[in-house]
């Protein structure tokens, strides 16, 4: 029985020195060291957060990079694909236009050639014409010559002149 | 009594080491009761043995008796044995009706010798001192007038505790205060986790919000039972006495546990107790029901300390003592072999105790404070 009663002095000596142990930790230990584990753990929390917004904006950017890579991609094409076209249409065109402009050259030219042809061939005539006339003056000069042949061809020609 | 709170217990974890420790403290008290009344049987028997042949019988070769040396031990003392016939004399102070005398423990010659004092002539009977008649015997009258204020075993022992904790979270708050912002290093590093374990395992879920206001209370509390467990698993001298495992102790911490709660206690406590949600009839049961509560919560604190404490100084002095009621060498390994299990065992119910008491006087004010919506 003795061994569950509490005794005065030890109940008393227990409780002063409880009462002063919590008052002296209390102000020594327990102030400073809940404050500074509180602080330290803000301090985590806070450098944690913005860890974490770091790397949603490191992603951001990189998603905008990205984004930004597959338009100047899609535009590079874009451009080549046009830069393409134009230097087909460009092509064409000159290949029409150099087409039409020999077109038209070689019609120049025939009608040209045609011309000159003609030309050619109306001096020719001319010139023939001519040729021949003077050909058939010194003929008829030379065959003209005296009397008795003129009268020969003039009867040769008589003869064959039938009277129809 | 109000049951729900514990079983809406969010941390199940703690469910599961509130289980052990039920389960620990039903084997622990089963063996301190079966301890108890062999020491008590056995008790009564060297009582009168011991008080046919106290003086004169001097220092023969006397019949070993574990019973007694387990209860002096068990006990407090005003000497701090240290070993053979050494021990270190404490200070005595008696409030006595005639005035305050204050003498040292030492000027009883380990109870052999009466003391004259500027009041009485006192004598040390069964550690218990006595004011000795005019006529030679024990006067129990106007010893029971006495007040023994003295600083004894237990007393010492508990200043050195509090020396050891003082030294310690100063020391650690001085690192806090150096090292602001960094890790923690060394002793800041071993306590650390055990304040933060308090704070987020014991005060927050059992408390809630208003936590910060009791973990002065709720940490001291902790160290306090704790360092003094430790060290009373401490043989030799300045651990070794049975601080925590005694019920004045207990009773004083388990006091101002049941103080802070009715304290802190809240409308929605008291109309919990005085104005229970039962039918009016049931009333007159429910209120008596209630204040009991108020009482045996506490109570059951200061008992499940003192007995667990004392139950393991019991086995391990027990197993001990085999060795010298066998009187022989060849069971000390044995002894040795079980004495080291119980250590480790003491271990961790020197740190299952701390918690639970912890534990329970969070989850008391927790209820005293809980805001009902």
């Amino acid at each position: 029985m003795e061994l569950v009663t509490p005794t005065i002095g030890l109940v008393f000596w227990t409780a002063v020195a409880f009462v002063c142990l919590l008052i002296l930790l209390k102000k020594f230990a327990w102030k400073p060291i809940l404050a500074a584990i509180h602080e330290r753990e803000q301090s985590i929390d806070e450098a944690l957060n913005k860890a974490e917004l770091a790397k949603h904006e490191m992603a951001r950017l990189t998603a905008q990079n990205e984004e930004l890579m597959k338009e100047a991609r899609a535009e590079r094409d874009h451009i080549l694909k046009e830069a393409k076209a134009l230097k087909d249409s460009i092509v064409h065109e000159a290949k029409t236009q150099a087409h039409n402009e020999g077109a038209k050259l070689i019609e120049k030219a025939k009608i040209e050639i045609e011309n000159q042809k003609k030309a050619a061939l109306a001096e020719l005539k001319s010139q023939v014409s001519t040729l021949s006339l003077e050909i058939a003056e010194r003929v008829l000069r030379s065959q003209l010559e005296d009397k008795a042949k003129q009268q020969d061809l003039v009867a040769n020609l008589l003869k064959d002149v039938e009277l129809n | 009594m109000d049951c729900s709170h514990v079983f809406e217990f969010k941390v199940k974890r703690l469910i599961v080491v509130f289980a052990l420790f039920l389960a620990f403290l039903s084997v622990s008290s089963g063996v301190f009761a079966q301890a108890d009344t062999a020491v008590v049987s056995a008790d009564t028997a060297v009582t009168a043995a011991h008080v046919e042949g106290a003086h004169g019988a001097g220092h023969g070769e006397k019949k070993f008796e574990p019973t007694k040396v387990i209860m002096e031990h068990i006990a407090d003392s005003h000497m701090w044995h240290l070993w053979g016939h050494l021990s270190v004399p404490l200070p005595v102070i008696l409030y006595t009706p005639a005035g305050v005398e204050f003498f040292s423990s030492g000027n009883f010659h380990h109870g052999e010798h009466d003391y004259t004092g500027s009041k009485n002539t006192y004598r040390l009977v069964e550690d218990k001192i006595k004011i000795v008649g005019a006529d030679g015997q024990v006067d129990e009258a106007a010893s029971s007038k006495i007040l023994d204020f003295s600083i004894t075993k237990n007393v010492a022992a508990m200043f050195v505790a509090i020396a050891v904790i003082l030294i310690i979270f100063i020391s650690v708050a001085g690192a806090y205060k150096k090292r602001v912002g960094k890790a923690p290093k060394g002793l800041q590093s071993f306590v650390e986790p055990i304040i933060i374990f308090v704070r987020d395992d014991i005060a927050k879920p059992n408390i809630g919000h208003k936590h910060a206001k009791f973990m002065p209370y709720l940490l001291t509390v902790f160290f306090f039972i704790w360092i003094n467990n430790v060290l009373g698993l401490i043989p030799i001298f300045p651990g070794g006495a049975n601080v925590t495992g005694n019920i004045s102790l207990t009773f004083v911490l388990s006091l101002f546990t049941m103080i802070i709660v009715n304290i802190n206690g809240n409308k929605y406590y008291w109309k919990h107790i005085f104005l229970p949600n039962v039918p009016f009839w049931l009333w007159p049961l429910m209120v008596v029901v209630e204040v009991v509560g108020v009482i045996s919560k506490p109570f059951a604190l200061m008992v499940r300390l003192f007995a667990n404490i004392t139950a393991g100084h019991i086995i391990v002095l027990s197993l001990i003592s085999l060795i010298f009621i066998f009187k022989t060498l060849a069971i000390a390994p044995v002894s040795v072999a079980f004495v080291l299990f119980m250590d480790v065992l003491e271990l961790l119910v020197a740190f299952l105790q701390a918690f639970i008491f912890t534990l329970l006087t969070a989850l008391f004010i927790g209820m005293a404070v809980e805001e009902h919506h």
